[in-house]
């Protein structure tokens, strides 16, 4: 699917998914709040992938990053009146990589349940401090009044969420140039190998840690710019961006759509976000349900999640089709 | 002041030892198999929502519903290990948090379901209720009774590892499965057994707990931060650890509960967090 030796230039399909968010855009005015969420949540599990799925780091925080970028936007803006929307997201991206540096380089150490456990309380201490701390980030209340100006000072946020939505195809399409290359590269390559055997990384003389570290800091970074734009979208922060609910929501995501393929960041969110638009509303415990039974499911027959569904697919469909030329001939 | 520190300490205990008895089960089983099991609350729920219902419904004497949630809890888990757990122990890390978040998922769903939206009411026995007087202090009754029952399953439990032979059996496979298994140890049938008995005592911690960790829906979810810190602070496999981390939990809780209210569970994760970093396998732990 991806890697160091396989050729790194674009195909046609891998533009597919641009096509359709544009014909999306055009085609259904009314949902496009919802598709800008969902874009929103591609950059976000993105962001995961690159950790989970190729480095292999198993995190129940990443939400951390997320919600630090999202109260940073908004606490910029409707605290201290910063409302340019370019320098939301610089600072909270420059906030979620400061926190992303200085938490990988001590958590990264440990493996297992010690660094699922580290990543949790780490998530858990911001969301005490977002719930408590009421004069700054508005407690359990939220923080509403989030203002950010029209974008290059011509597209304003209107409530149809057009410009909201062009603009995070934008963010996105710019976070999935960042994290293809990044695959598609010796870094990338090396990333796999972390996942797969670490003990032979070091043999070969790899700085896994700083590597690690790097990736980690990295997908901090993608996690923040995610976090700010919901901010900038929704105009208003919330608790429920912080904490072990939005980390587990998010591992169910990039899980239903293929972990550690590039395009199982981009299946799984719409999936789950779609499905949870109709069902989750109405009916609450059969959502869960059907989630939890469904990521057992994957878990146990499917590892690679939808796309690794379809890839078995192809591959039948292609061996059926091959061996009914070499008969026909 | 003096009064405070006591009722604190006292309180704290209790909630200590609660989060001991749902929680070393916890510890046993992932030092044995290395199976990330977050899905340790589901159990404890069980035990709460069993207790609440064979009493309401049956009226089951306390006692005996005490009983009925542990051997339910504990059978309940016998099925789910052979039927889905045991299919993961050779898989990664991830499957297993996977796994386990998808069962505290159908659980809530089912829990929410039944039970609606509501804490199981918690019906204590006449002989459990009012304070009883110790010291020139009263102490509620129920409290009193958490902490004498549950050192008694503590010290049940600690001579059960130490002096005998599934103890014995259990130690060895937690320092070596491989060595364990090749003297003949049958190690499948040990971390059934293990399993079992964990699971059963969550369920049992969680009955008793109820008034201290009220049983609803959404309990698998909420306390599994506190479940996960007593383990991997306490340390995986061992039983002394998880008990001095339940009770540091229990104790710094409740005094932060207490006299600084503003702070949360801030302290509480950053003591986790600053514990975690110094010995990364825990207080007393066996492997990381």
């Amino acid at each position: 699917m991806s890697g160091y030796t396989v050729d790194p230039r674009i195909r046609w399909t891998e533009w597919l998914p641009w096509v359709a968010a544009i014909a999306f855009f055009f085609t259904l005015p009314e949902y496009l709040s919802l598709g800008a969420r969902i874009l929103i949540y591609i950059l976000f599990a993105l962001s995961l992938d690159l950790i989970l799925g190729y480095a292999g780091i198993i995190t129940l925080g990443h939400s951390a990053f997320f919600g630090l970028g999202a109260y940073t936007a908004g606490v910029l803006s409707a605290r201290y009146g910063l409302t340019d929307p370019f320098l939301q997201l610089l600072a909270a991206a420059a906030a979620a990589a400061l926190l992303g540096i200085a938490t990988g380089a001590v958590i990264l150490r440990t493996k297992a349940l010690t660094l699922l456990m580290l990543t949790l309380a780490i998530t858990s201490i911001l969301l005490e401090i977002a719930n408590k701390a009421t004069w700054l980030t508005g407690g359990a209340d939220g923080l509403s009044g989030v203002k950010t100006d029209p974008i290059l000072g011509m597209f304003k946020f209107d409530i149809f969420g057009k410009t909201a939505f062009i603009y995070c195809l934008f963010a996105l399409f710019i976070g999935w140039l960042v994290v293809r290359r990044m695959i598609y590269s010796p870094f990338g390559a090396m990333l796999t190998g972390l996942r797969e055997n670490t003990a032979r990384m070091h043999a070969i003389g790899a700085p896994v840690y700083w590597r690690l570290v790097l990736v980690y800091t990295i997908s901090a970074t993608m996690a923040g710019v995610a976090g700010a734009l919901l901010t900038q979208v929704n105009q208003f922060v919330g608790l429920n961006v912080l904490g072990l609910e939005p980390s587990g929501d998010l591992l169910v995501m990039l899980i239903l759509g293929g972990v550690g393929r590039l395009y199982g960041a981009f299946v799984g969110p719409v999936v789950y976000l779609i499905a949870q638009d109709y069902l989750a509303k109405q009916y609450p415990e059969y959502w869960y349900f059907g989630i939890g039974v469904l990521l057992i499911v994957v878990v146990l027959f499917a590892r690679g999640g939808i796309l690794g569904i379809i890839d078995k697919w192809l591959q039948a469909l292609s061996r059926q089709t091959g061996s009914a030329k070499a008969s026909a001939r | 002041m003096f009064s405070s520190v006591v009722s604190v300490a006292f309180h704290g205990v209790a909630y200590g030892m609660i989060l001991y008895v749902i929680s070393v089960g916890l510890s046993v089983t992932m030092g044995l198999m290395g199976f990330i099991n977050l899905a340790h609350g589901v159990f404890a729920m069980a035990g709460g929502f069993i207790l609440s219902t064979v009493m309401a419904r049956f009226g089951v004497p306390f006692p005996l519903a005490l009983v009925a949630a542990f051997v339910i809890v504990a059978l309940l888990s016998i099925v789910l290990e052979r039927l889905l757990y045991s299919r993961l122990y050779a898989a990664g890390d991830l499957a297993q948090v996977l796994f386990s978040i998808g069962l505290i998922l159908i659980s809530m769903a089912l829990a929410r379901l039944i039970y609606g939206n509501l804490a199981a009411p918690v019906f204590l026995p006449d002989y459990l209720r009012g304070q009883v007087h110790v010291l020139g202090r009263d102490f509620p009754t129920y409290r009193v009774f958490l902490i004498i029952f549950s050192t008694l399953i503590i010290v049940g439990l600690w001579f059960g590892v130490e002096r005998t032979r599934w103890g014995a059996m259990v130690r060895a496979a937690v320092d070596n499965r491989g060595m364990a298994q090749s003297v003949g140890i049958n190690t499948r049938q040990l971390f059934m057994a293990t399993f079992a008995l964990g699971s059963g005592l969550a369920g049992l911690g969680g009955a008793l707990g109820a008034d201290i960790l009220p049983v609803q829906w959404s309990y698998p979810f909420e306390h599994l931060v506190y479940f996960l810190i007593v383990v991997a602070v306490g340390g995986l496999g061992s039983l002394r650890g998880p008990f001095v981390a339940a009770l540091l939990i229990g104790i710094a809780d409740t005094a932060c509960k207490y006299w600084i209210p503003e702070f949360g569970a801030f302290l509480i994760y950053a003591a986790t967090i600053g514990i975690l970093l110094w010995r990364p396998m825990g207080l007393f732990g066996v492997r990381a």
